[in-house]
């Protein structure tokens, strides 16, 4: 593959469905999502989040990621300004069954990665109809 | 015998006028989209940079998430600062079936001409959880001097 040239992406605002009290931004987060046979992988750019303010949750088959960072302001004269700090949010509406205690989640370099397990094929049920 | 009153007259009709109408109506336009950002001036170039300005030093800000150390190349030529570096791709195992790509990897580089003067030898960055900070001072000659006011 040959090397392309990564290009600026708009930073767009988390549509959380409710206005917080804080006038702090929410964005959402650039994903990757995909799917093997055994789990589902979300990869999220979070950047100046700490491992202690992700909050990651399941809940009726919605995932929801949530990413705090500190934002303190930066101290001196504003030379240039291109880019507005802010934290994360996104939800994600999962299809797949998915095993809630085996979710791993890691942190590298801004970029967290979720491991959503899928849980075992559920068994087909046969009914059998009696013909009486 | 018609009277006018004085306030009645006819202005005197400045040529320019419908000049200067024309010439406001565009400073509104490029304030609203000033405003709209906070101040915020679009990059076009990857990565977006914020610089601040203390009495001492600058201090340049990228968000650089995915981007390893060793994959990120700084270099100071005279004012000229240049940030290099490249994103690894994805892995791209078999069997597996993209549901959303939207995460880019790639190459990158930028430079960008600093305003005063800085000091080669003082440079100091730091990636932090995908937070590149790079703290420049500036060089003696343009830092500020505290001149002592004497009595006499």
């Amino acid at each position: 593959m040959t090397e392309q040239e990564l290009k600026l992406q708009e930073k767009k605002a988390a549509s959380s469905g409710g206005e917080t009290t804080k006038n702090e931004a929410y964005f959402a987060p650039h994903v990757d999502i995909f799917e093997t046979e055994k789990n589902v992988t979300v990869i999220a750019d979070m950047p100046g989040v700490t491992p202690e303010g992700i909050d990651l949750s399941l809940e009726d088959n919605v995932l929801t990621i949530q990413g705090y960072r500190s934002l303190e302001s930066q101290t001196g004269r504003v030379l240039l300004e291109e880019y507005e700090s802010g934290h994360y949010l996104r939800r994600f509406t999962v299809a797949e069954t998915i095993n809630q205690d085996k979710i791993e989640a890691s942190l590298v370099d801004g970029v967290l990665k979720v491991y959503l397990p899928k849980a075992g094929p559920a068994q087909p049920k046969k009914i059998e109809v009696k013909i009486g | 015998m018609a009277f006018i009153r004085f306030a009645e007259r006819p202005t005197f009709r400045n040529p320019w006028a419908e000049f200067e109408r024309i010439r406001q109506g565009l400073d509104e336009l490029s304030r609203t989209y000033v405003d709209k950002g906070k101040g915020q001036q679009s990059a076009n170039v990857y990565p977006a940079l914020n610089i601040y300005e203390e009495s001492d030093r600058l201090i340049v800000t990228a968000e650089l998430p995915g981007i390893k150390v060793g994959n990120l190349d700084l270099s100071l030529e005279g004012d000229t600062l240049t940030i290099q570096g490249k994103r690894e791709s994805r892995q791209n195992e078999a069997g597996i079936s993209y549901h959303r790509r939207e995460i880019e990897s790639g190459s990158f580089s930028r430079g960008i001409t600093l305003p005063v003067k800085v000091d080669a030898d003082q440079v100091r960055a730091r990636l932090n959880n995908g937070i590149l900070t790079i703290t420049l001072m500036k060089a003696s000659a343009a830092a500020p001097r505290q001149i002592n006011v004497t009595a006499e």
